[in-house]
């Protein structure tokens, strides 16, 4: 087995909490050969990317590897000293990490820390790295090669700097890269384009790679082998086709029968109905900068309307023009026919108790401070003046309705809760002000795909129970498919296009919206490079959503 | 720019009104037990100290305002008494004593700046093992005692024991820059153990807070030494808090020294201000607390704007 580059042997770390240790992965082997590309998968907790830091050796703080063997290229990283391991750190094995913006360092132009690498390992000289730096953005299609690499970080968009830093790992032209989650945090076509550009690069210089991700469309794209995690242990590992094909496991069946959820049809909104809210030719700012132009779009009872869009379209900008929170430069916002005040200081409390929210990030819209039962409490005193027995009784039976014991869960912290049940309280906070109508911001984008299931199916519920509307912020498609009745699609501040779900997923669609469509990843490998071929090279993604 | 001028403008007030509020008058002062109430209220004239605290505060500022920091009442009856001309202005008395003081908090700052942030980005890199303890409890405690008791120390350690610096610092003009130099060391030094803890700590900490960053981790996955991750990944990042607090300990080196300067009788600011105010000598008072109030407002002006520069986001628009 001479081409055997990465092998790790029944690998075990463990991590810090409460002054125990705790295992994270309980004994994984994992080989990997020159030039292959590994898809590693599994919900977030289920120890992906310990596992890829790992085969570089290195652990975060609060982790330690308590036993196994790492060994790459016939060196053991594990006992290796520090310095034989920054010799290969940045030089044979690179990191891509899923923040971009986040990874550059925000006091340094690009191009200063993509030969920092090649430089301090004395591969080349700053002159010469520049020029190959400048190549390498060039083959990763970033505008401006030339150029592009002189700016700081912030004033490059995320996907680019997702390129840039894939450049950044490629400086050494190493042997291993690890990307770890790295479109994760980019739109669907920007998504598109850097995985076409990863792929491309890995295969030109035959770069083996470790690609961590959540999304089992996307490693199907990018990976000859796919190794699943559950909880720190290996669930199977076999090649693409293969898994995708015939997975054995019950736990790999489950992942890929995830995206079967899907409501039925309801009948047609009656067209002399009042909806619930009708948000009517509504222009909005931050400052000086117009962000909505003339959104118009009704939301009638019982119904989830889908807003969809790439970050930046404006959507959560309605959202909260809707709430009051930033009122309207122009157009008017009526609740069951009726205008209401466009500033929520000017609204009556029956009117803000209609109106409430479910947020994307469960664990910052939770007062960490307070009880899960003080939590919901708030909300039933506020609106409905509930005291004593009776907003006990109350909290108890909203706890009931989101599917939580209320004795188990009433005096836990948020802390305590896992992210799924976190969005929970979330709900049921929204719910405890009795409400018609609920925005869900992007409500979950941030859990596994078994977790958020169980969201949208408790969200339906709800909706069938209690006659609720819900206005579904999302960037998932996925999402829309299952959930929701109507939708509308948001594009730089604008509805380009809205209608019932059933029309807006059959052709002829707006451009916009074919191209969203079609941007997402499918569990079908050859499913990228197909489609970069109906799209011709330089049309995809971005490019083409900048043409329109 | 315009807030610190406001600033300024409200501290004037300030400081006009404490001053004035101060018990008993340079008038009552001078003349003593025995002071006969014409004695008194004749000087109070001469002084213009009889007229309303709105028109003096006026006076003064327009004064302030167009450079005439007014005259030394002490020096005035002095000269006068002994029938010399005009007197001695407070800008004449405070220039020669806000330069030395100048000086001193120059050596000081060259040599505590550098050992502070050194000292920081050392105790960053090493954190949590025996030299960053040691470093910290060596700066707490030196921050922690008294001024005097520093000072005390270092003259017995340096000036008596071992003779290698004097314990007085005596400056005059026209003395040569080495002689000044060596005759400031030793109240330099005393400053230096005083102001060094809270820099090094601050250099300490705002570099620590960033070393979970992504940014760092990926510098470390690089293969980055240690020191190279702290000096330039971790540190450029971490200048606007350290500007900050090197910014403050530097004000308070030109306005918090008048322990320092009594021990090594140094001729300073901090000096000139204490006995002004044991005589009641409103003008130098006040201007040297104006001094101190521009210095603090100067100080931190300067801060604000590097910690603008050092932040690429401003620099750099998108």
């Amino acid at each position: 087995m001479t081409d055997t580059l990465l092998n790790i042997r029944g690998l075990k770390l463990e991590g810090r909490s409460d002054e125990t240790w705790n295992p994270i992965i309980n004994g994984v082997d994992l080989t990997l050969a020159r030039g292959e590309v590994l898809g590693l998968i599994g919900e977030s907790g289920a120890g992906k990317s310990t596992l890829g830091l790992a085969a570089m050796g290195f652990t975060r703080d609060g982790v330690r590897i308590s036993n196994g063997s790492v060994e790459f290229d016939g060196i053991d990283l594990l006992t290796a000293s520090a310095a034989v391991k920054r010799g290969l750190l940045g030089k044979r094995i690179a990191y891509v990490a899923q923040s971009a913006a986040a990874s550059f360092n925000p006091a340094h132009r690009l191009i200063d820390q993509h030969v920092e690498g090649p430089v301090q390992h004395g591969v080349m000289a700053r002159a010469d790295s520049e020029l190959d730096g400048m190549e390498l953005y060039e083959k990763l299609r970033l505008p401006d090669p030339e150029s592009i690499g002189f700016r700081y970080p912030h004033q490059v968009s995320g996907g680019q700097l997702q390129r840039a830093m894939t450049a950044m790992a490629m400086a050494c032209r190493p042997d291993l890269i690890i990307f770890d989650e790295p479109t994760t945090a980019l739109d669907v076509t920007t998504q598109i384009e850097v995985l076409a550009s990863i792929r491309d690069i890995v295969e030109q210089f035959n770069t083996a790679a470790i690609y961590i991700t959540h999304d089992l469309a996307v490693v199907a794209q990018m990976a000859d082998r796919i190794k699943v995690l559950l909880k720190g242990d290996e669930v199977e590992t076999a090649d693409t086709r293969t898994m995708l094909s015939a997975p054995t496991q019950e736990y790999t069946k489950s992942l890929w029968a995830v995206r079967s959820f899907e409501r039925p049809l309801k009948a047609p909104v009656v067209a002399s109905a009042v909806p619930v809210v009708s948000v009517a030719n509504v222009d909005a700012a931050y400052g000086k900068a117009k962000v909505l132009h003339d959104v118009s779009f009704d939301m009638h009872e019982g119904r989830t309307v889908a807003v969809v869009g790439e970050s930046g379209s404006g959507k959560s900008t309605t959202a909260r023009c809707i709430t009051g929170l930033l009122p309207p430069t122009a157009g008017t916002i009526s609740f069951g026919g009726e205008a209401m005040p466009a500033d929520y200081r000017k609204r009556s409390k029956d009117q803000l108790r209609q109106v409430q929210m479910i947020y994307q990030m469960a664990d910052t819209a939770l007062n960490p401070r307070m009880s899960i039962g003080e939590i919901i409490a708030r909300p039933v005193q506020f609106y409905l003046g509930l005291t004593g027995k009776e907003k006990r009784a109350r909290v108890d039976a909203l706890l009931d309705q989101i599917e939580m014991e209320p004795s188990e869960y009433y005096n836990r912290l948020p802390s305590e809760l896992s992210g799924g049940q976190k969005q929970r309280i979330g709900i049921a906070r929204a719910l405890a002000a009795e409400p018609k109508f609920i925005i869900c911001d992007e409500v979950t984008s941030a859990l596994d795909q078994l977790v958020a299931e169980g969201i949208l199916r408790l969200l339906a519920k709800l909706q069938d129970r209690l006659g609720l509307t819900y206005m579904f912020i999302t960037h998932d498609l996925a999402t829309v498919r299952a959930i929701a009745d109507e939708v509308v699609v948001m594009k730089d501040g604008r509805v380009v296009e809205a209608g019932p779900k059933a029309e807006m997923f059959k052709p002829p669609h707006h451009p916009y919206t074919d191209l969203l469509l079609s941007s997402v990843p499918e569990m079908d490998p050859d499913w990228l490079t197909n489609l970069l071929q109906e799209r011709g090279v330089d049309n995809i993604g971005d490019a083409a959503a900048d043409k329109m | 720019m315009a807030l610190g001028l406001l600033t300024l403008l409200i501290v004037s007030i300030v400081i006009f009104v404490a001053v004035n509020l101060l018990p008993g008058d340079f008038a009552e002062l001078i003349l003593g037990q025995g002071a006969t109430p014409e004695a008194v209220a004749k000087i109070r004239e001469d002084l213009g100290l009889d007229q309303s605290l709105v028109s003096r505060y006026f006076g003064w500022l327009g004064g302030m305002l167009t450079g005439d920091l007014g005259s030394s009442f002490a020096q005035l009856n002095f000269q006068t008494n002994l029938g010399g001309a005009g007197g001695v202005t407070v800008a004449e008395q405070i220039a020669p004593r806000f330069a030395n003081t100048m000086f001193l908090a120059t050596v000081t700052a060259i040599i505590a700046v550098p050992i502070a942030v050194t000292l920081g980005i050392l105790a960053a890199l090493y954190r949590n093992t025996v030299f960053d303890r040691a470093a910290n409890i060596l700066t707490l405690s030196s921050i922690s005692s008294p001024e005097f008791f520093m000072a005390y120390v270092l003259i017995l350690f340096l000036a008596v024991l071992n003779p290698i610096l004097p314990s007085l610092s005596n400056i005059y003009e026209g003395m040569a820059f080495s002689d000044r130099l060596e005759k400031t060391l030793l109240p330099a030094l005393t400053l230096t153990l005083v102001v060094t803890a809270h820099m090094m700590r601050m250099t300490r900490a705002a570099i620590i807070n960033l070393l979970a960053s992504p940014y760092i981790e990926m510098a470390r996955l690089k293969g980055m030494s240690p020191l190279r991750v702290i000096v330039k990944h971790a540190l450029p990042n971490a200048l606007a808090p350290i500007i900050n607090v090197i910014a403050l300990n530097l004000a308070y080196l030109i306005t918090g020294v008048v322990v320092v300067e009594v021990v090594f009788v140094y001729p300073g600011i901090g000096q000139l201000f204490v006995d002004s105010v044991k005589i009641r000598d409103i003008p130098v008072v006040q201007a040297c607390c104006l001094i101190f109030a521009a210095a603090y407002i100067l100080l931190n002006l300067t801060a604000d704007i590097l910690s603008i520069l050092s932040n690429p986001r401003l620099r750099h628009p998108k």
